[in-house]
């Protein structure tokens, strides 16, 4: 913005000088950015363009590449082990997602109250997202472990027979998003409560005056006011959850008999063990595609339940 | 009704209703212990992980081997760091995660924060197109973009280097420059005048007050791109094939393919690389809170 000031000190210049200024302005607001639009055009919008090229050829890097138009999309699309991995892809978003908000907005909800010692709760809640995912792939990896882990003892201790988790075929994925939901519901936690203390306090004294219960201030109040932030947590986690890598990577390879394979596992094994460069371009375009179909479908659909105004 | 206490206790009741309540009975006493008692099991659970780490890591082999579990490793086998150490390089480790950490942080700083500057404070064409055009980049896979700039890296001969862990961030990002543009639009445009009449442009005004006002929300973006390099593992497994090139959370993953069952030497090591990140949160525990707060309620 050219300050209002500055136009006042300087009322009725000739017009060329003004217009000389506002280019220099413009100018220099593009050398600020440079360092941005060279990132967007080779770190994002290039490789995302290359990407597209590199996803119709043929190509293990060490021979030139060949063009085979669609062929690589349409493997992955009847094949079954593609078909596998986009649909554990999605059994771990469905899942996660829901189970990660569900646990965040309860904590947050809690630790909304002015209880003693809230900031070192929401410390405590907090530290498995600052820890690295390898390393709590590895902890969880031991606390897993159906022999000598602390998971399967306690559950013996309660007359429960604790399942072979991470080596069986229906309990691996429930293990690796138990795992994903204690590593990562914080985050989600603290925008959560950023968006309750955001709540003006006199809607909900008077909805109390007024002999509202809990319940229903809580479906009538806080959930309507709390929309925005939601739609803002549901896109991000489902961004993100379709993108899950590491926890896989450490903790299962994709096994047993691929029942944790997943599309970023997928892709990166395609590419940088199998060498085959145009499938997984092609298997990552597809992710792409999910993702942005269902960031606008969010976004479309988000007017029908969310409150801007109060 | 006692009950209706909890959930919005008392300092923003009015007097009014606080009569129309009374004095705080034995049910809500109890429904605070519950309260309590539900966030004192979560709190638990979030901590047992990490302390069965810490058990684990002073345990004989034989001692993690037992069942039932024990919890406090008797004796506590402090040399299990040091044969870790001795036989997988973790300083080295260490030193090659700080050397990209640092040098990816500076480099995010100075390149978002003048991003930042542009969108929030310069007339020029194409600004809103180009802002929406940076934000949806957050939507855009990282494995979408990860072959091609593999080969664009790769091509500058920069393959099993440190470059391609942190050069790219010297070229802008979408999360720090949208939170330090929010920061930046809350400073008053009074400031801007009063400096532009004493004849400073606008790098002067953002070098001489927008930076020094900006300290806090610097300080929360350096705090998570510090973080993000630090956890990186994606980058690392890709581009690194020498040992003494690793960082600590891959050397990590590949400790674990050679101790694989050896969990004492496996955790003291996952304690080891854990540490440094988790002393950085507990100094610094307010900027990440506000980080998070920050991109969360203007999202």
């Amino acid at each position: 913005m050219v300050s209002p000031l500055r136009d006042q000190t300087q009322p009725i210049r000739s017009s060329p000088t003004l217009q000389r200024r506002k280019v220099s302005e413009a100018l220099l607001a593009y050398l600020f950015l440079l360092p941005t639009l060279f990132g967007l055009l080779f770190f994002s919008l290039g490789p995302v363009i290359a990407g597209f090229l590199i996803s119709f050829t043929n190509w293990n890097i060490f021979l030139p590449p060949q063009w085979v138009g669609l062929d690589n999309y349409q493997t992955l699309l009847t094949q079954d082990l593609p078909r596998k991995v986009f649909s554990n892809t999605l059994y771990y978003t469905l899942v996660n997602v829901p189970l990660n908000m569900t646990v965040a907005l309860g904590m947050a909800l809690l630790l909304n109250l002015r209880l003693r010692g809230v900031s070192f709760y929401r410390a405590v809640y907090f530290l498995p997202v600052v820890s690295s995912t390898v390393a709590a792939s590895l902890i969880w990896t031991w606390l897993y472990s159906p022999n000598f882990g602390p998971i399967n003892y306690f559950l013996g201790e309660i007359g429960i027979k604790g399942p072979p988790w991470l080596a069986s075929t229906t309990w691996a994925m429930p293990a690796v998003i138990i795992m994903s939901v204690w590593k990562g519901f914080g985050t989600n936690m603290l925008i959560f409560l950023a968006g309750l203390q955001g709540i003006p306090q006199e809607l909900i004294e008077a909805s109390m005056i007024d002999g509202a219960n809990r319940w229903q201030r809580f479906w009538r109040i806080t959930w309507p006011l709390l929309t925005p932030t939601t739609f803002f947590v549901l896109v991000i986690s489902c961004i993100a959850s379709f993108q899950v890598f590491e926890q896989v990577f450490v903790m299962t390879e994709g096994g047993p008999a691929y029942a944790t394979s997943v599309m970023g596992l997928f892709i990166y094994l395609n590419a940088f063990r199998y060498n085959n460069m145009g499938y997984a371009a092609a298997a990552a375009y597809i992710l792409f595609a999910l993702i942005l179909a269902i960031t606008l479908a969010q976004l479309k659909l988000q007017r029908r339940w969310t409150h801007y105004e109060l | 009704m006692d009950t209706l206490r909890t959930l919005n206790p008392t300092p923003t009741l009015t007097p009014a209703a606080k009569k129309r309540h009374g004095q705080p009975g034995p049910l809500y006493w109890l429904q605070r212990l519950g309260l309590h008692a539900i966030i004192w099991v979560g709190a638990l659970a979030m901590v047992l992980p990490f302390l069965w780490m810490i058990s684990t890591s002073l345990k004989s082999q034989g001692e993690a081997m037992t069942y039932p579990p024990v919890w406090i490793p008797r004796p506590a086998l402090w040399s299990n760091y040091v044969d870790v150490v001795q036989s997988f390089p973790f300083e080295l480790f260490g030193l090659n995660s700080l050397k990209i950490a640092l040098l990816g942080t500076l480099g995010q700083l100075i390149s978002t924060s003048l991003a930042a500057y542009a969108f929030a404070r310069m007339k020029f064409p194409g600004r809103n197109v180009l802002f929406v055009l940076l934000l949806a980049t957050l939507m855009i896979p990282s494995h979408v973009t990860m072959i091609p700039t593999f080969l664009l890296f790769n091509a500058l001969g920069w393959f099993n280097t440190h470059y391609p862990l942190f050069v790219p961030a010297w070229f802008g990002g979408a999360f720090g420059t949208f939170l330090v543009r929010q920061f930046f639009q809350t400073i008053p445009m009074d400031y801007n005048d009063a400096a532009a009449i004493d004849g400073a442009g606008h790098f002067r005004i953002f070098t001489s007050i927008y930076i020094p006002l900006a300290k806090p929300v610097l300080a929360t973006l350096s705090l998570f791109t510090f973080m993000n390099h630090w956890n990186e593992f994606l980058l690392p497994v890709i581009y690194l094939t020498d040992q003494d090139k690793m960082t600590l959370t891959v050397g990590l993953s590949f400790f674990r393919l050679q101790y694989n069952t050896l969990y004492h030497y496996l955790m003291a090591g996952t304690v080891l690389s854990t540490i440094p990140i988790f002393v950085l949160f507990v100094v610094l525990q307010k900027y990440f809170v506000q980080g998070i707060v920050m991109s969360g309620l203007k999202g």
